[in-house]
């Protein structure tokens, strides 16, 4: 078959293929810290941990209760969103009067007590989570051979990227979101219960991650570390993409899961650090990132 | 008896229970103590205003009203209920709405999003149409963001997506402010023309011209009180003192 600047074209189309399948996890992490950090102001450093979550809720709901992937799907979110909507209640919303250092802080506080309990619990070697049946095998597509639940992962947290992009930018509830991260004590003054609409913002971009940790089990070990290894990465794609911006974050998401993919592919050396050399050119040149607005 | 007490002093606020009573209101920037016991009355269809000096505390007195000064005590009484301890979104929920002097476009939503954005809180607001029909530039504009119109059109904009929340009470934070001769004539218009369908408004005015156009009573405000009350109908006998008052 063809080459491209001598490299085959699977070795090519694989490693774009396993740079879109990080990019969707970029992608819909830093969704959901854009959300949160939009509304609440808070870093939240606790999403790396709840992202790992997902994927150790997901193991225990197989291994305890027998309960198998397409259920850990739609039940995953809402258990570890719940507990994000407690610790909003109980922590966060106590400190939404203080410097935002203090958020990050405790959230980063939580972040190390939460992998400290599942590492104290299931050690660090990484539990096996198997792929759903229906999603084993893969197609030839004749350039490259594209596994099934890789083409699903991506497939799906498009299909949760664009969703939530919709309901942000085009309906009634998400123009209660944008108008209370730009001004809640007005949206208050109109009536609307501006503290549960936060809780339920942490409680949704808590979700979104734990949505992804179900979607890494089968691909990843789930591994209480999982979080904190993807989560620094996850916070560059924030910083390019621009602070708080919906769309930014899924395009720079993607694009820069992409670019890593590449990097990999021309030098390899290289594909560790390239997202944080973009962050650094990013920061030089357009603070405010690549579709945030300059405060 | 009553008859003739009215009508000798007919400065005195209605004597049927006022849609707004605020006694013994006290408010606090932080640290800073900036309303020390503002009275006033407003009935229900009344216009009136609060006239006063910049930082006199006309402003922080809606906002105290409105429940988004956190720290305030005394007493502000909607419809004969209580309102100091609420939340302000308790507050906007009894028919109290607010249009601050800043504005408050939201620069992120579309005009037809900022105007649809309060939720309707009592039954007996305006309609979309109506408000289009008070404010025609709005619906040639809907689809733009918020911020990109003129001054004018978010005072429209501001002002139009209260009324149709179905709120008795508006409280307008200098609405004429920094706008044209033209479109200062078209709010005092709107504003008559909603005295004329009820609804009850307190004003907070800079431009005393604009205010004795609109309102039925005037309440100075100097250094965080009321000090006097003049009905609109003794504005002329009465202009030395409030140029005295306001410093013109």
């Amino acid at each position: 078959m063809f080459d491209l600047l001598g490299i085959p074209p699977q070795a090519l189309f694989g490693q774009l293929l396993l740079g879109l399948i990080n990019g969707s996890f970029y992608a819909m992490l830093s969704l959901g810290l854009a959300i949160i950090f939009g509304l609440l102001n808070i870093i939240n450093f606790t999403h790396g941990a709840q992202y790992m979550m997902g994927a150790f809720v997901a193991w225990m709901l197989l291994n305890y209760l027998g309960i198998p992937y397409w259920g850990a799907l739609i039940l995953v979110p809402v258990i570890v969103g719940a507990t994000g909507v407690v610790i909003e209640r109980l922590l966060i919303s106590r400190l939404y009067h203080l410097d935002h250092l203090y958020g990050l802080l405790l959230t980063f506080g939580l972040a190390l007590i939460i992998t400290g309990l599942f590492r104290n619990q299931y050690g660090i070697s990484g539990l096996p989570y198997g792929m759903p049946s229906q999603l084993a095998g893969g197609q030839n597509l004749g350039f490259m051979f594209l596994p099934n639940y890789r083409g699903w992962v991506v497939l799906v947290s498009l299909v949760v990227c664009l969703g939530t992009w919709f309901v942000i930018e085009k309906t009634r509830l998400g123009a209660y979101l944008r108008a209370a991260t730009e001004n809640p004590t007005m949206v208050g003054a109109f009536g609307i219960n501006v503290p549960r609409l936060i809780t339920l913002t942490y409680g949704f971009g808590v979700a979104l991650a734990a949505f992804a940790g179900v979607l890494a089990a089968p691909i990843y070990a789930v591994n209480p570390n999982m979080g904190a290894d993807l989560i620094i990465v996850v916070f560059a794609v924030v910083v390019i993409g621009g602070m708080g911006s919906i769309l930014g974050s899924i395009v720079t998401g993607f694009g820069l899961g992409l670019i890593e993919g590449l990097t990999r592919v021309f030098y390899p050396e290289g594909s560790a650090v390239v997202i944080f050399v973009i962050m650094a050119i990013v920061l030089l040149v357009k603070p405010a990132g690549l579709f945030g607005r300059a405060a | 008896m009553a008859d003739a007490a009215l009508a000798a002093k007919p400065a005195a606020p209605p004597a049927v229970t006022p849609l707004l009573r605020v006694e013994g209101l006290q408010g606090w920037y932080g640290e800073s103590h900036v309303l020390h016991g503002v009275n006033f009355e407003v009935g229900e269809g009344e216009v009136v205003t609060l006239l006063g000096r910049n930082g006199a505390g006309k402003t922080t007195t809606l906002k105290a009203v409105m429940g988004i000064l956190s720290k305030r005590s005394g007493s502000v009484a909607f419809g004969g209920r209580e309102t100091i301890r609420l939340p302000s979104r308790a507050i906007a929920r009894m028919g109290i709405a607010y249009c601050p002097e800043e504005r408050a476009i939201f620069s992120s939503l579309s005009v037809e999003e900022n105007l649809m954005l309060p939720p309707e809180v009592r039954p007996g607001g305006l309609s979309v149409a109506q408000v289009f029909e008070l404010f025609p530039n709005l619906k040639e504009r809907l689809s733009s963001q918020g911020t990109k119109l003129s001054g004018g059109e978010q005072q429209m904009l501001a002002i139009g997506r209260i009324l149709r929340t179905g709120a008795r009470l508006l409280l307008l934070d200098e609405p004429t402010e920094g706008l044209a001769p033209v479109i200062v004539q078209q709010i005092g218009r709107t504003i008559a023309r909603l005295k004329d369908e009820g609804f009850t408004i307190v004003l907070v005015e800079q431009n005393f011209h604009f205010a004795a156009s609109v309102a039925d009573r005037h309440y100075v405000v100097e250094q965080g009180r009321v000090i006097d009350t003049i009905p609109n109908g003794e504005l002329n006998a009465n202009i030395d003192k409030l140029h005295a008052y306001l410093g013109v």
